[in-house]
């Protein structure tokens, strides 16, 4: 397939991407890409390159080298930051907002036709109709979380960038987050996401891409033994073989 | 249409914001009065000479107060990460910072009225303060915009450096001294009863062209500020 065609074909190309700190390449050319429907798990130990990677991806900062694009364009154009959802490191709320004001300030901001309907619906789908006029700074953390996780899913994103989704997550936030996920597999929508949870995240994957210092050294579809063992790919192609 | 409503969202959740936690408009209002009550120790009402400074004692304490707030302007957006939300959501960083500024305005203008009565009545000036009353306020509302334009976009700019406190005054005032000399001159010759004509015109149309030429800059040099 030419490149073009496989742009066209994929929600997300990497191409070539490289990311430089001063001199140092915290990613060097890199090549991925996640078709519609697929969910690409990005792997690898602290301070391979996952973080900067999916940051570039968001749109967030800039790659020194290479270029995004997510379905054949830009990730700061408009219209396709409003195709892209994004769960970071942060929950991206705010504390002194209440739950439904948090929704309906970025359904506005992303032009949904009926913002309060939309924040209602989501405040809803993620429990927390009860405590809707409650401030964030007054959740509990699983609380908060699933806010974080109603207002990256409120705008009903065709690509979704997840980083350490799982991390200091409840049991009810992560089955709430599985839940959403696999609906969202479900309707051809595109995950690409960083995790350490290994046996959360291969569960859901298609796909398994590993980076060892800022590079690709493992690209492939998740196999079973993964599933099983999410060790597997480490010890297969990680530093240690 | 959807650049003026995503400016308007903006600003009415940093407004919002402010307002329930007090954390910028509090300190701005308590450091202002501070140093008015100060400078009315240090300055004798009753002369001639402080008249002649007002405009200079006046808008020291607006630039100091004012960066208290716009401090807080992209700093407020850390916790939590929101920073990153704002920038993925589909709005232009123009349309953002424009917010941020508006917001800005009305909280660094809020202390500003506050302040000035409080200016008029430690240091005698109450009748002319009142006499040039709305030329005076053109001058604030003029003034107050080139520094919520500037401190807007350094707090942009300095938002991820650990000593931002530190460095925004550093690079603002410096990059503010035609505005604040214009707005300290003229307030100066208003409080004492000249008109808003010659030599204040002048000045006047510098403090418009200031204020016109950094928003432009900075709305066009945004998007690199927040994204590289």
């Amino acid at each position: 397939m030419s490149a073009v065609a496989t742009e066209r074909a994929s929600a997300v190309v990497i191409e070539g991407v490289w990311k430089f700190y001063g001199d140092f390449p915290a990613l060097r050319d890199i090549q991925l890409a996640a078709d519609p429907g697929s969910c690409l798990a990005l792997i690898g130990r602290n301070g391979a390159g996952k973080t900067t990677l999916l940051r570039i991806v968001a749109g967030f900062s800039r790659p020194g080298r290479g270029k995004i694009k997510i379905f054949g364009a830009e990730p700061r154009e408009a219209e396709t930051r409003r195709k892209m959802g994004f769960i970071g490191h942060g929950i991206s709320v705010y504390d002194e907002l209440s739950a439904f004001e948090n929704l309906k300030l970025f359904a506005r901001l992303y032009g949904l036709v009926d913002p309060r309907k939309s924040a209602l619906e989501w405040l809803e789908r993620t429990g927390l109709e009860r405590v809707r006029d409650g401030l964030v700074r007054e959740f509990s953390r699983g609380m908060r979380q699933r806010l974080a996780v109603a207002r990256a899913f409120l705008h009903e994103p065709s690509v979704l960038l997840l980083d350490e989704p799982f991390t200091a997550l409840d049991d009810r936030a992560i089955a709430v987050l599985q839940r959403l996920l696999r609906e969202a597999l479900a309707a051809g929508k595109t995950i690409v996401m960083s995790t350490h949870q290994l046996r959360e995240a291969l569960e859901l994957a298609s796909h398994v891409a590993l980076l060892n210092r800022g590079q690709v050294a493992f690209h492939g579809p998740c196999t079973p033994e993964m599933v099983a063992d999410p060790g597997y790919v480490y010890a297969r192609y990680g530093e240690s073989s | 249409m959807n650049f003026a409503r995503n400016v308007l969202v903006i600003a009415v959740k940093d407004l919002r914001a402010e307002i329930r936690t007090k954390e910028a408009i509090n300190a701005s209002f308590a450091f202002a009065l501070v140093i008015l009550l100060l400078f009315s120790f240090a300055f004798d009402p009753e002369a001639e000479t402080t008249r002649e400074i007002s405009g200079g004692l006046l808008w020291i304490v607006f630039a100091f107060a004012g960066t208290l707030v716009l401090n807080r302007s992209f700093a407020r957006e850390l916790p939590n990460d929101c920073l990153d939300a704002l920038i993925a959501a589909p709005i232009s960083g123009a349309a953002l910072y424009l917010g941020k500024a508006l917001a800005n305005y009305v909280l660094v203008l809020a202390m500003e009225l506050v302040s000035l009565p409080v200016f008029a009545i430690f240091n005698n000036v109450t009748r002319p303060v009142s006499q040039q009353i709305w030329p005076i306020l053109l001058v604030i509302a003029l003034g107050t915009w080139g520094l919520t334009v500037i401190g807007t976009i350094f707090s942009a700019l300095t938002v991820n450096i650990r000593l931002r406190e530190v460095m925004l005054p550093m690079l603002t005032y410096p990059i503010l001294v035609p505005a604040l000399m214009g707005a300290m001159l003229m307030t100066s010759s208003l409080v004492m009863g000249k008109p808003l004509a010659g030599d204040n015109l002048t000045w006047l149309k510098m403090l418009v062209g200031f204020d016109l030429i950094y928003t432009a800059a900075s709305l066009a040099l945004v998007e690199i500020v927040l994204v590289g």
